[in-house]
This record gives C-alpha cells, structure tokens and sequence, in this order.
C-alpha cells in the first residue's frame, strides 16, 4: 500500500553531479515518466498521440530548441529531476542537456541505462559501497566495480573531462581504459577507493595530457611501486591544478615532483605523502609560492638528520604563499616546526591537524592566530583545553572533527563534555561536528543545541558502548532529542552512548529534514525503528548497526523504501522471513543479505547483515558468493 | 581488528576449528553478553539495564568489536603507527653523542638514554677516561679536579653539564667534551 509520492527524495547539491532521476521508482507517479532509457512499465499515457498532446500547432523541434536553451542554465540536479518530471518533451531535452551525471549508488542504474538516457555527459560521480563497509562490517570483495561504468562510458562518452568515484573498486586497467578513451580527459577524483596502484597512476599520469587534477583521497594502493610521478610528460607547460596524494603509502621520486611541479604555474592544491621530508617541503614551496592548498607531508626530517643543522628558512617560505588558505598533512609532525607556520595562519580557512600528535600547548601557538579558522580537523591529544582554546580564537568556524588518537573503549579520553561546551560557546556559527570522546553529558549536547542552531550534521560518537551521561547516569536521549529539536536545519545525525527508544520518538518527531541517520548499540525496542520510518520523511540513508530492531520494525518502513538511497541494518534481529517478505511487497528494491554460515547450521537463524537499496535493475550479476539476494 | 560474537552458553567451541565463511578473525567471547551488546542473537533486555548505571572503570576488560569506534582503518593504522613507533623510538633509540676529553687520542660515543641522571653519567664518564671529576656546585662548577664536564648544546655554545634539569640536558646535548687543565679551572672558578 504506497502513497503517491509528490515530494521528490532528493539529495541536495553538496556532492558533486547530479542524480539520476531515474532511480525513483516509477509505479506510484501518476506523471509521464516515458523518457527514453527510462523504465517503459509505467501506468500512465502512452508514447503515442494522445488527448496530451497540445503542442500540435507547434513543431516539436522548435520547442525542443528552445527548451535546450533555457535548460542549459538549469544546474543543480534537483532543478534538473524536476524539470525532467513535467513531461516527455522536458525529459528528453533535460536529458540531452545535462552535462554532469551523479550516481548516488551505483547499483541502482545500470551503465547501459545511464548512458541511454544521458548522451552528452562531461562529468560523472558514483558512489558505491555502502558507508559502514568502512569499518571493516563487510566481507572484502562485495562489489562497486568502476569496469562496467568506464566500459560503457568509453563508446558513450568520448568527450568525458570528469571523473569522481567514492568507495568503487578501480583496477590498473580501469585506468588505463580511462586514459585511453577520454582525450579530454581533465579531472580524476578517486575518495576511499581500492583496487588499483602505481601502475594505473602512471598510465593516467603518461596518457592525459590534459589533466587538470588527480587528487587520491584516504584510498588504499595496492602494492606495487611504480615511478608514477615520472611519468607526467617532462617537457612544456602542465596544466596541472590539483596533485593530491597523501594516502598513498609509497616512496615517491621527490626530483621528478619538483621538476613536475616548477613547470605547473597553475598549481594551487599540492598534497603530499608522508614520505616527503620537511627539507623537500621547503623546496616545493619555494618554487610554487602560488599554492592555495598545502599537505605537508611528514613535517619532519627523516632520521638521522639533527637538528640545528643548518636548516632552511621554512617560516619564509610559508610567509611567500600568500595564497594559503588550506593545510593539512603533518604526517610525523615535529612540534619544534610549528612556529612555521605562523605567518599563513591569519589566512587560513581550513586546517588538518587530524595526524599530527600535538598537545593543547602546541596547538594554543598556532590556534590563536586563525581568527579566519572555518574548517577544523584535529586530534583529541589536544585535550579540552585546546579546545577552549580554539573555542576563543575561532569565531567563524563552521565545521570541527576531533578523532581520537587512541580508538579504545575503556580508558580515560583527553575530551569530553568540557570541550564540547566550550565550543558550542565559542563557535555560534557551527554547521558540522563531529566529535569522539569517551564521556558525555546531556546537558553539553542540549547547550550545544541552544547555541548553534545552524548545525546541519551532528555526529557525536560515544565510543564507550551503551554509556549514559557520566554525570547523570541516564540514558542520552534528552542531549539528542534536544539536537532533533533545536537545530532546525539538521539533516544528518549520528548518535551514541546508551540510547532508549525515546530517543528515537524525538528523532522521528522532530528530524523532518533528517537525511541520513547512523545508528548503532542503540534502542530497546521494535519501536525505536519504527518512529524513525515513520516520522522522517526525507531519511535517504540509514545505516544501524548492534541494535534490537527486528523484522517488525522493518516492515513499517515499506511506504518509505522507494524514497531512500539505501538501509542498512547489521547484527540486528532481522530473519530471512522477515526480510524475504521485504523483498517481495517492494519488487524494485534490490533486498542483499549477508548470513553467518555457521549460526545458520546451529539453527540460528539471524541475518548478520541486510544491505537494501531502490535499482531499476533487478539483482546484480556480480554479487559474491556470500550475499545472497532475497527476491 | 578482532570482533567478537556473543557465545551461545551451551557452545561446545567447535567453531575455533571449524571452515567459516564469516569474517576472518572473529572469536567468541563471553563478555559481550555482560552488556547486552546487540549482536546477541536473543536480546537482553535487562543486561543493558545492569550496565547502564556502572562506570565503565569498574566493568571488565570489554573485548574488541568490528568496526568500532567507526574509524577507517586508513586513519587507525596510521596513528597506531605512530604512537608505535614514537613508543619504540622512546624506547629504542638512544640518544648517543660523542664524548671527547682534551688529550685523549680517540673520542668515545655513550648513550645517555642510559642514565638516569647527572650521577651516573659523570660516573660513566669517569670510568671511561679513567679520571675523576670534581664535586658539582652552581657556584663554582666542578671543585677538586682538573677536569670540567661540558656539552655543546643546539645553539653551538659550551655549556657547563649540570645546571640545567637531566632531561632539558638529554634533548640539547650534541656533544661532550671534558676539558682540562687551565681552561677547566677557568671555567669553573668564574662562578658562572
């Protein structure tokens, strides 16, 4: 029993690209959804001549140009989903007119499908494995393979500039297809994938001569150890902007990067691996003054050299880069460098200190002078007190990430409700935080609501399993249901500590905007489950993990499916039964489930891991052999 | 990254040698269940009740979970790494400099990371060059010898060893150099 779906699911237009409309299901639109590559099996006017069809006097060519030209200036993919849902004729010129497709799941469409539909794309985003996949949650090997994507893409799109891929598995020769079929090619952006290495660096490196950036973030190379910085061609100009590579585990040939980097005058975002010294740092700098964005590599001298040895200038060379506005790195940081830094600070709007053990007295040296401060990684070494310091001096900040520098349960954390009170004082203007500690109390999280009401993301991570407010000993459910509250324009949260279905009613009563939600060792009940499925009507993503929501809760959610990106529930309650009957009420909802072989022989008979996501395209061919798709 | 599943208590722990095609490393542990962790495959209601009022200093040791905190391997490794490696170059590395003495044909290399303190080494020092420093005083440097134990520090000047705290001393000491005869008395009847 589906309502009619008159809001449009949609992400917004943070992420690059945009959507493809043709994920939504459409059984229970009542528009014309016959564009071409889209679904034919649709309840609605046919393609033929019909009582639709006013524009008889007019030649559809005409208007088919006109339409061309006005939805060329149509940008952002929301516009670009809803113009195409007016009528056949908007569908297919908004489909020959967008330039940059966004796939947020890459099993929802297929290639072929895509490529059908959209003829002249210049810029492509895909998504693929699910978020929690991260954290080691999923067997290795379960899919989000680029080959299929960049096989149809190299006929489909000779004319492609841009790629960007988030968790898909490239291999060396997805590259080597890549750099072989697009002679336009310009940007490649890879974030947290795997499956290829050096080798496939160096084709793309070598082949694309037009390439603007490669920037490879928190992705994992294989390993092979290929001279890929040498194979940028040698001679003239590059048009090099943007050379990001701080994940990569490897030695780099550090004289092919300055000579690669003296001939890039265009160079603005520069980010090295932590085998680059502070000594070839130095040199890097001083030959591109221009650079807007810096990761530091080591900032430190590899060992061996001594200290006070005549040492290059490096606070002048951070004094020539009047351009800085961003750094990061400091991947073996000597503190004793520090003071380097200090004439960018004033400049700068983002800062990394994410890897960098320092403490709050180092931290303090460097903090007050970053009134301009909007993005903020660090480590929790820098304790509560660094980050009252930062609370002070950074006025404008936007966006705070403390990760802890040891991931355990049970110890002492350096942060906690002190640090978060004092930032939620001192930072008005907060959007994002995200913030691990090992305590917390209800009423810093309640402050923290009261006095940002701009936050958008609210990721507080307890990491201590089921632990209440340490001073209180209640559940945390009143910090949360104040957030879902208060901060009105919230629309992704992630909640911890010991956590009853109440807080689950708050969110489901008061998260209307809430997009993605991540849960885990939470709740008590079916029901905590069911207030989220029925009272957040924009959730795309959900991913729970730990928690005692079972196949009740899950049915409650079956007028809400088709709205979302994907669930994902692990060591829940859930059965094969209960999911199976998911499966077969949503037809369109591809339904993956992961079991544990053994409970299964022992009788027991809980799904480890069920994986769901709305496709048009029915089970995938290239599942493992531990999935098994419910159908 | 280990995981632990909750034991069923009747398990005959058969599944340590059994072919799994769960996740690799995952163990059974009794612990979980103490918690009420919910990947139980039975829930415990009134598990999470008991431990909701404890401090988490008082329960015991809990075993690790997959996954969890959600931090990205990427990140953890790294920094593991690199409280590692600063552990071990803590405890590792030596802080070896080169110890010269004023008429000595060779010099000598010692580690002071072996030394608790100004003490010991000025008594290492003194076995290795067969001579006896003086009494230590902030007045008057070292009475009663010839000698006069002095280090060059990071600016490149020559410090007498002794006035500043041993582990200020340790991380600005380049070198040693134990001076005699006209120098050394100079020096240490200067009161500097």
């Amino acid at each position: 029993m589906r309502k009619d779906r008159t809001e449009m699911s949609e992400d917004d237009d943070r992420s690059p690209p945009l959507d493809l409309r043709g994920a939504d299901i459409a059984e229970s639109s009542s528009k014309t959804r016959n564009c071409s590559g889209v679904t034919g099996s649709v309840a609605g006017p046919g393609p033929g001549p019909s009582s639709m069809d006013f524009q008889a006097p007019y030649p559809d060519q005409v208007l088919e140009n006109v339409l061309e030209n006005v939805l060329q200036f149509l940008s952002t993919r929301r516009d670009r989903n809803a113009a195409s849902l007016v009528c056949k004729s908007w569908c297919r010129v908004e489909a020959l007119t967008r330039s940059e497709l966004f796939i947020g799941n890459c099993y929802s469409v297929s290639p072929r499908r895509a490529t059908a539909r959209f003829a002249r794309v210049q810029a492509v985003a895909i998504k693929g494995r699910p978020r929690f996949a991260d954290f080691n949650l999923m067997p290795p090997n379960w899919g989000a393979f680029f080959a299929p994507w960049v096989l149809a893409m190299a006929t489909a799109y000779p004319w492609l500039e841009k790629v960007y891929l988030k968790r898909m598995s490239v291999s060396n020769d997805d590259l080597t297809l890549l750099a072989d079929s697009f002679p336009s090619f310009k940007e490649l952006v890879l974030v947290c994938c795997d499956g290829f290495g050096t080798g496939g660096l160096a084709v793309v490196a070598s082949k694309c001569r037009l390439l603007r950036v490669l920037d490879l973030i928190e992705s994992e190379l294989s390993d092979e150890d290929v001279d890929w910085i040498a194979c940028f061609p040698e001679s003239g100009t590059s048009c090099l902007e943007s050379l990001i590579f701080d994940c990569v585990e490897r030695p780099i040939n550090f004289e092919a990067l300055e000579r690669l980097v003296i001939r890039s005058p265009s160079l603005k975002k520069l980010r090295l691996n932590r085998f680059v010294s502070i000594g070839q740092l130095y040199r890097l700098m001083v030959r591109a003054p221009q650079l807007t964005h810096i990761g530091t590599g080591a900032f430190s001298a590899p060992e061996g050299v001594a200290l006070g040895d005549l040492e290059p200038d490096y606070t002048a060379a951070f004094a020539a880069c009047k351009s800085l506005v961003c750094l990061s790195g400091f991947r073996e940081i000597l503190a004793d460098y520090l003071p380097a830094i200090h004439p960018v600070c004033a400049n700068l709007t983002s800062l990394n200190f994410s890897y960098a053990n320092i403490n709050a007295e180092q931290l303090k040296s460097v903090i007050l002078h970053c009134h301009k401060l909007q993005t903020f990684w660090v480590l929790d070494s820098i304790c509560d007190e660094g980050l009252q310091a930062v609370a002070a001096t950074c006025k404008d900040l936007r966006e705070l990430r403390v990760f802890p520098i040891d991931a355990q349960e049970d110890i002492e954390g350096p942060v906690s409700e002190v640090g978060l009170e004092a930032i939620s004082e001192g930072c008005r203007k907060l959007q994002s935080i995200l913030y691990f500690c090992q305590h917390m109390t209800n009423a810093a999280v309640k402050t923290m609501s009261n006095n940002c009401p701009d936050l958008e993301v609210f990721r507080l991570c307890i990491m201590g399993r089921h632990r209440p407010d340490h001073l209180t000993d209640e559940p945390m459910d009143e910090g949360f249901g104040a957030i879902v509250m208060n901060c009105k324009k919230l629309t992704r949260l992630a909640v911890s500590g010991l956590l009853t279905d109440r807080a689950f009613n708050y969110i489901g009563k008061y998260g209307k905007l809430v997009r993605t939600l991540s849960v885990a060792f939470a709740g008590d009940s079916d029901m905590g489950l069911k207030y989220v499925l029925e009272g957040c009507p924009r959730l795309q993503k959900l991913e729970i993990r730990d928690s005692p929501f079972g196949d009740a809760a899950l049915l409650s959610g079956l007028h809400h499916y088709y709205n979302m990106r994907f669930l994902w529930m692990s060591s829940c309650s859930l059965s094969p039964p209960g999911c199976q009957e998911i499966a077969r009420a949503l037809p369109r909802l591809v339904v993956e489930v992961i079991s544990n072989e053994t409970d299964k022989l022992n009788g027991d008979d809980t799904v480890d891991i069920l994986y769901m996501y709305r496709s048009l395209e029915g089970p995938r061919e290239d599942a493992p052999g531990f999935v098994t798709i419910l159908q | 990254m280990e995981s632990n599943k909750v034991v069923e208590e009747n398990d005959l722990h058969l599944k340590a040698t059994e072919l799994r095609l769960g996740l690799p490393g995952r163990d059974d542990s009794e612990e979980e269940s103490f918690f009420g962790a919910r990947n139980n495959k039975r829930p415990f209601p009134d598990a999470r009740n008991e431990c909701g009022s404890k401090d988490s200093s008082d329960a015991p040791a809990k075993a690790a979970i997959v996954g969890w905190p959600p931090i990205r391997s990427y990140r953890k490794n790294n920094l593991q790494q690199k409280i590692k490696a600063e552990d071990e170059a803590h405890e590792a590395a030596g802080i070896y400099v080169k110890v010269s003495m004023d008429g000595a044909p060779y010099l000598r290399k010692i580690d002071l990371k072996t030394y608790k303190g100004y003490p010991e080494l000025l008594k290492a020092l003194e076995n290795l060059f067969k001579f006896t420093i003086g009494e230590y005083s902030e007045r008057e440097g070292y009475k009663g010898s010839e000698y006069a134990p002095t280090y060059e520090d990071k600016d490149g000047d020559w410090m007498l060893v002794g006035d500043v705290p041993w582990d200020m001393f340790m991380s600005s000491c380049k070198r040693l150099r134990i001076m005699r005869g006209s120098e050394a008395r100079g020096l240490g009847s200067c009161g500097v």
